[in-house]
């Protein structure tokens, strides 16, 4: 045991001093910081420049109104009382951003075309269109003669529910709020193992190309190894994460924004956490036990990529799965595939997330994944110590076969 | 009590590395395990230490099978060079020697007074892989004794050093026998065998062709060899009865011989014919055992 501390403790020490690992880590945090920061320096480059537009008003009376609404979207207006020509004219000569032409139709409701040299920008017309939409509105209600409760009452929205007759079926409120979190954690799940898998094969590869493994496979027995090396690489996961999560908040609360809002997860029932972090934890042993046997089945890092390739397709299968059956939880081919155990730790805790999974079901899953990992860590250790003895070109069947030959008599 | 390998077979498919090899080290002795390469040198040290199980037979030291419960008193100096190339040498002993169940208070000072006997106390805080390849032979060897083994398994110890740094290492080989580690080492250069080894074993194809003690070997060879040095000509002492190789050295011939008579018989035909510098009766090498034994040269 005492071992397995070591290998662990080593992993974690070497991969947070290597410079890579620092730059990544570093490049990472200051994209983070950028995001959070994206409103300020896009209003940085662009500096605080509004549009200004022209507007020929031929009603006389919809400037005023229109001038008062604009003001509060960041747009100028200036009513000008030149012809339309000389107005398009100083249009081109970079005078105006854009010109707007007020009429009034047959029925006396407002009207209006905008000129501008292109019409790429998309922001100033639509703008402006909304508020004419509703200076409108008013003008038809005015016309009709409407109060304005009656006018309230018109634009208000019908109350529509959704209710579920099963018993255990998940409220509206519930299921929105297990979506999101859902999402959350399949993300996390899916860049957890992408990130950190590869990091495991490698860094197992680069002790056998080294042939330090051969001293360490002859002092600490393959299986401490293989945890040891599983276990230090979480974590630096942990600790990479923790990082960006300090470094995000952190942001965030410096550029003074109201993003940091938690889910409102008050709704959801507590087992759920405690699922995903079973699914989470069980879901990263599997893959990583994986990635380690790839690892150990190379000679040379640069091969890592290739042997590792096919079980990277597994996590994105697993994860383009899931998102479909974020919106189909109930389907036969979700439910079914939530019981494979590559595609299980991301799709069981979807099903238990969005809809109710039988007990029975979910011992199942769980007994399936814990057995699938028993096995993989028997075969891994096998393989791991006979690998970690062959040299030579790569082909992953074959090796794997030759590998577990080495480890018998 | 010590390191024996019984009746010991390894296959791999169809091709056998180790054919019923049986040895015996006895404890605090130097063994010496020589062979061509792929004689199965490499296979029989990885069955020893438990990389590899054996097809037939049985290894034990001091009666018990050895497994990873034992690491501790086992020290392995592989072939091929096995270090981290991006830590530094004290960090990367300091690893190695924990794994094999040191304390680091009980390391740092051992590993400065190895840095120090080696002449290489300023790599300390270098990386590995700025190092010379034969200051990282030194390193290598640090790391396989560092825990004080009772068991020393060398694989090539000497490859790639340079005749000082040889002897260097070999005193600290000697050291280490001299405190009761039972050493067994395979090396290119017979004479270092020669050297420091008691008991030898050559492997040819998985076989054992030769063991025992050294001594007895050359001694129960029989032939003998003799040097001589002169103007010559010694064409003719290839035909001499009694001689069994003829071969020219710079200043005169290397004869093997079948007995002391056939000495006798030389000196008396040569002499007076040319002048002769040198004349002397040699214990066959161990290089001659091999030759005549695996029938082929070493190197």
């Amino acid at each position: 045991m005492n071992k397995f501390f070591l290998v662990a403790v080593h992993t974690y020490q070497t991969k947070l001093k290597a410079k890579a690992f620092l730059v990544t880590t570093a490049i990472t945090c200051l994209l983070i910081i950028g995001v959070a920061n994206i409103q300020p320096i896009i209003e940085f480059f662009t500096g605080d420049e509004k549009p200004h537009v022209a507007v020929i008003d031929r009603t006389g009376s919809l400037y005023g109104p229109l001038a008062k609404q604009a003001n509060h979207n960041q747009i100028a207006l200036t009513k000008i009382t030149d012809m339309e020509n000389e107005a398009k004219e100083a249009v081109k000569e970079g005078k105006w951003d854009g010109l707007l032409v007020l009429s009034m139709d047959a029925k006396g409701l407002p009207e209006a075309v905008y000129y501008a040299n292109t019409i790429v920008d998309n922001q100033t017309p639509e703008e402006l269109e909304r508020a004419l939409s509703q200076l409108k509105t008013a003008l038809s209600a005015a016309k009709l003669g409407l109060t304005d409760e009656q006018m309230a009452e018109l634009s208000k929205p019908v109350p529509f529910q959704k209710v579920a007759l099963e018993k255990n079926a998940k409220t509206e409120e519930e299921l929105n709020q297990a979506r999101a979190l859902v999402y959350v954690l399949l993300f996390a799940m899916y860049m957890f193992v992408l990130m950190y898998g590869g990091m495991i094969a490698t860094e197992v590869a680069t002790e056998k190309s080294s042939r330090v493994m051969e001293i360490l496979v002859s002092s600490v027995p393959p299986v401490q190894q293989l945890f040891g090396k599983i276990i230090g690489v979480a974590l630096v996961s942990l600790t990479q994460f923790f990082v960006f999560f300090a470094v995000a908040f952190a942001a965030l609360k410096t550029s003074g924004q109201e993003v940091w809002r938690f889910l409102g997860l008050d709704h959801l029932p507590a087992s759920i956490f405690v699922y995903a972090l079973v699914f989470f934890l069980l879901g990263y042993l599997l893959y990583a036990v994986l990635f380690a046997v790839l690892g150990s089945l190379v000679s040379r890092v640069e091969d890592v990529q290739p042997a590792i390739t096919p079980v990277m397709m597994l996590v994105v299968a697993a994860f383009m799965i899931a998102m479909f059956g974020l919106n189909a939880p109930e389907s036969a081919f979700v439910t079914g595939a939530s019981f494979v155990p590559f595609f299980a730790p991301m799709l069981m805790f979807l099903r238990i997330g969005l809809v109710s999974v039988p007990g029975w079901e979910v011992a199942l899953c769980l007994a399936l994944l814990a057995a699938t990992i028993a096995l993989l860590i028997y075969f891994g250790a096998k393989v791991y110590r006979g690998g970690v003895l062959m040299y030579g070109r790569m082909n992953i069947f074959k090796d794997i076969k030759q590998a577990i030959q080495l480890t018998k008599k | 009590m010590s390191l024996e390998i019984i009746e010991v077979t390894k296959r791999f498919g169809q091709t056998t590395a180790v054919d019923h090899l049986t040895l015996t080290v006895p404890e605090g002795e130097m063994f010496g395990l020589l062979g061509a390469n792929g004689a199965g040198k490499t296979t029989t040290f990885r069955m020893i230490l438990g990389l590899l199980l054996p097809t037939e037979g049985v290894i034990r030291w001091q009666g018990e099978p050895i497994d990873d419960s034992k690491s501790h008193l086992i020290g392995y100096l592989p072939e091929e060079r096995g270090l981290y190339p991006k830590l530094n040498v004290q960090e990367q002993l300091l690893y190695l020697g924990r794994l094999r169940g040191m304390k680091k208070t009980d390391l740092l000072p051992e590993i400065d007074r190895w840095l120090e006997r080696f002449h290489i106390r300023d790599y300390a805080n270098k990386r590995v892989e700025e190092l010379s390849k034969g200051n990282q032979q030194k390193i290598q060897f640090i790391a396989a004794v560092l825990h004080r083994p009772k068991l020393l398994i060398l694989d090539e110890p000497f490859s790639g050093l340079d005749p000082v740094n040889v002897e260097l290492l070999k005193e600290a080989v000697l050291d280490l026998k001299r405190n009761g580690t039972t050493i067994v080492f395979s090396s290119h250069r017979m004479e270092h065998v020669e050297e420091l080894c008691e008991h030898v074993c050559i492997l040819r194809r998985g076989r054992a062709v030769v063991a025992g003690a050294l001594r007895e070997l050359k001694r129960s060879f029989g032939k003998q060899i003799l040097i001589i040095q002169g103007d010559g000509p010694f064409e003719q002492l290839a035909r001499f009865p009694g001689v069994l190789q003829w071969k020219r050295t710079a200043e005169g011939v290397r004869l093997q011989i079948a007995n002391e008579e056939t000495a006798q018989a030389i000196l008396g035909h040569i002499a007076g014919k040319f002048a002769v510098r040198l004349f002397a009766l040699e214990e066959p090498s161990l290089n001659d055992i091999f030759i005549e034994k695996v029938g082929a040269a070493y190197e």
